[in-house]
Parts: C-alpha cells; structure tokens; sequence
C-alpha cells in the first residue's frame, strides 16, 4: 500500500505501517552511520546528554558525499544497516522510532522493534542522485569531525521508502 | 624507451577516479537496463526504473551515482619499455586519487587505521596494483570500491575434492548470505585457483571484465553462464525484496594452483560496479 507519512512518527503511526507499504516520508530526519552511532551508544551508557532527541525521531542511515555549489547535499543513498545492529536496541530503548537503511537487521533489533514499537524501513542502494532530491535542507548538528559521518539534520520531501520490517516482526526480506 | 611523466599519472588518476564515480560503463548499464525491461516482480521493477532514473540525474546533475564513492582500487600495468619520471609512482597515484576525490566532489572514506578508524579527510591511500608487462605503454584501470558489497565478499580454501561443483556452491552461497546487504542487482567477480592472496585478487580483477565477455577457457565461460542463471534464480532480486534479477553478471577467472588446494574467492560488488579504463 502506498502512505504518505509525515514526521516525527509516534506509535499509532508505527502501528499502522506493515511490511511491504511503500511510503513517501515528509519532515526531519536525522544522519548517523557507524562512528556517530558509537558515540551515541557510549555517550547513553555513560548516561551523557546526546546532541538529538531519539523520541518520535527517525534515523537515517547516511553519509553523504559532499554538496556541490548551490546543492544541498550530494549523492544520499542508505548504508547497511546491520552494522549498526550493535547499538540499536539501545536507541530504540531511548524512544527512536524508525531507522532508513538497507539490508537485513539481526533478532535483537527486531525483538527491541517489538518492544518500544519502532518500524524499518528500506531505502533503495545504490540510488544515492535519486534519493538526493528529495532532500530540502542539511545541516551538520553534531560530530563535525567525522566529516560524512557526522550527525546531520535533514528536512525530507516524499523521501520514496519501503517497511521491510515492522513492529509485528514481519520481515520482507524472509520470503520462504 | 618511452618517457612517461607522473604529471600525466596524476591527471589521467584523477579524471579516471570523477569520471568513474558519475557514469557507468556501457556494459553494466546495459545490463542494468535490460534487466529493467525483463524483470516482471512488480517492486524489483520499479527499483530498476529507479536505478535508470538514478544514473539519468548522477549524469545530468553531476551527482555522484552512489554516495559510497568508494576506496580506490588501481591497477597499473607498467610496460617494461617504460620510464617514469618525476615523483615516487606510489604518490603519483596517491596524489591522482586525493585531487580526483576532492575537485570531483566524492566522498571520502577511508580511515587511516583500521582499529584507531580517523578519516584520511581525502580518501588516500588507494590500493595499488602493480604488474610488470611487455610493451611501452602504461595500462591504468581506476575501480573506485564500495564497501557495502566489499563486506560480503568471502575466500573459501575448498579441496581439490570439492571440484567444479564445490566452486559452485561457495558461489551461491555467498551471493544468498549477501542477500540485500550487497545492494542487488550485483555483479559477482570470481577468482578460482592460485594461493590464499591471488584467488582474491583474481576475483578482484574479474569485476573490471567487461560484462558481455566470456572467461576464454570454455568450461569457465559455461561455468559463468550457470552461475548467473542459478544466482538468478534465488529469488533475491532487486534491492533484496524478490524478482529475477539478482546478477547482472558472473566473471570468472582460474589460475593454477597447488596439488593439495582450491582456494576460491567471491568479490561481490553492487549495481554500480564502477572501472574506468586508458592506456597511455
């Protein structure tokens, strides 16, 4: 099914996204890929202030390549997501409700998905000019010396996803 | 004897790494655009109109196609005629990458240690491969590598006992625990033969073929043929989410080995399987 989504997201809107919906995200989204999110998850077990909210948020898996003259940002496709399989429970601990990336999440991400009621979602690899244009506004927020792997703020318009897993542990890349 | 400057080594690098980067070779997007046209999933076809799409804008509006602008893989066959003069050949490279990174807006992403992780702020180094052949030219491909498929990529030491079909399915099996990770449509370079490093490196190299050859040995050629029907046949499709098109295509290449081994690699690579190619 085709949805139209605007964030942040909260849990009726988690609720009503199943695997296979395609969705055109409109709003804030936020950058973190592996360095960013290492320091999230040391600065959260030490109990720290994190520079972003995670509550109702959506974190996309993204480090982009650098904007030309009068672009926003440049090529802005999903990372895997797997390697940040680590930190995640955590984070969605925290109140994060969604995460764009590509590619399979291990149990203890779908089992925490279950718990504090997150969905994920399934931009396309490897479409990286594509997804750029749906990008209205970048901004670094934080981390700034892990260049493409700061934390960035982006303001998305019908950002074209896919729900690979939702809430319900039901996931699109198991089709047996 | 034929002088060669590093100046001219730097500027072709450099041009090879931007050039690269936002236009695919006619072979992989040809591939890419038929299978656009045959794939019958109704998501993995709409997944490779985008990816068409993609490529369309990277050209157009100078965005690079993918944001993982890669590390860069160079390999340089140096004719034996030939001088270079100037700088160290190894900074040559390294300067042609750090200007073609930069000026061409590409993302840079390699860390100078691989537990300490700090950006090299300007994608150096790349890796070099050198060879030594007849001739008095300087023979240069720039494969700019993305590590989402680079992770998925295995060596397995199989047995001599294994045979073709051992090989057959350390293939498969890699490219189905690869499953989405490795951004499908992929392209699958295999390296059969030779010791620990060079299988690797054969499967390396084996990406750079152009698509619509054939490995000139006719069991290899069969073999790529079978390989690709079969990987095409898992289901995995475009994006991982089902559909026909899992390969765009299967390069295989063999070198002898020894009596007691058969090491195999598997260098997977995504849609965008980037080489730039000049003699000079």
């Amino acid at each position: 099914m085709e949805k139209h989504i605007h964030t942040p997201i909260n849990d009726e809107t988690v609720a009503e996204l199943h695997a296979g919906d395609y969705v055109y995200l409109t709003g804030t989204v936020y950058t973190a890929r592996d360095a960013a999110h290492k320091r999230l998850y040391e600065a959260l077990q030490k109990g720290e202030e994190i520079p972003l909210e995670l509550k109702d948020n959506i974190i996309y898996y993204l480090g982009p390549s650098p904007a030309r003259e009068g672009q926003v940002i440049g090529s802005a496709g999903p990372t895997t997501s797997s390697r940040m399989d680590k930190y995640t429970p955590l984070l969605l601990e925290k109140g994060l409700k969604g995460m764009i990336g590509k590619g399979k999440r291990s149990d203890a991400v779908k089992d925490a998905m279950e718990k504090y009621n997150a969905v994920y979602f399934a931009a396309i690899g490897g479409a990286g000019a594509l997804l750029s244009k749906c990008i209205k506004k970048a901004e670094v927020i934080a981390y700034e010396d892990l260049g493409t792997e700061a934390i960035r703020k982006l303001e998305v318009e019908n950002l074209p996803v896919i729900v690979v897993i939702d809430k319900y542990k039901k996931d699109l890349y198991i089709r047996q | 004897m034929r002088t060669i400057t590093t100046d001219m080594i730097i500027q072709n690098i450099k041009e090879m790494c931007i050039e690269a980067n936002y236009e695919l070779s006619p072979d992989v997007k040809g591939k890419l655009f038929d299978a656009a046209d045959q794939e019958e999933n109704p998501l993995g076809e709409q997944i490779l109109s985008q990816l068409k799409e993609n490529l369309q804008i990277a050209k157009d509006d100078q965005i690079p196609i993918c944001q993982d602008t890669g590390m860069a893989v160079v390999f340089l066959k140096i004719g034996q005629d030939v001088h270079i003069e100037g700088m160290n050949l190894e900074d040559a490279v390294n300067e042609g990458i750090r200007q073609g990174y930069t000026e061409g807006y590409l993302r840079k992403s390699v860390v100078a240690d691989p537990i300490e992780r700090v950006n090299t702020k300007d994608n150096t180094p790349g890796i070099i491969h050198y060879e030594i052949v007849p001739g008095d030219q300087l023979d240069i491909t720039v494969a700019p590598k993305g590590f989402g498929s680079e992770n998925m990529s295995r060596v397995c030491m199989l047995k001599p006992a294994d045979g073709i079909e051992g090989v057959k399915e350390a293939v498969l099996e890699t490219v189905k625990l690869a499953g989405p990770n490795a951004c499908p449509p992929v392209v699958v370079g295999v390296g059969v033969g030779g010791t620990f490093e060079k299988c690797a490196l054969l499967a390396k190299k084996a990406l750079t073929r152009d698509l619509n050859s054939h490995n000139k040995i006719p069991y290899v050629a069969q073999l790529e043929d079978e390989l690709l029907t079969k990987i095409n046949q898992l289901d995995i499709g475009p994006g991982g989410l089902g559909g026909k098109t899992t390969a765009l295509g299967v390069n295989v290449e063999v070198y002898p080995t020894h009596i007691a081994g058969m090491p195999v690699a598997i260098n997977m690579c995504c849609h965008v399987n980037r080489h730039a190619h000049r003699v000079i």
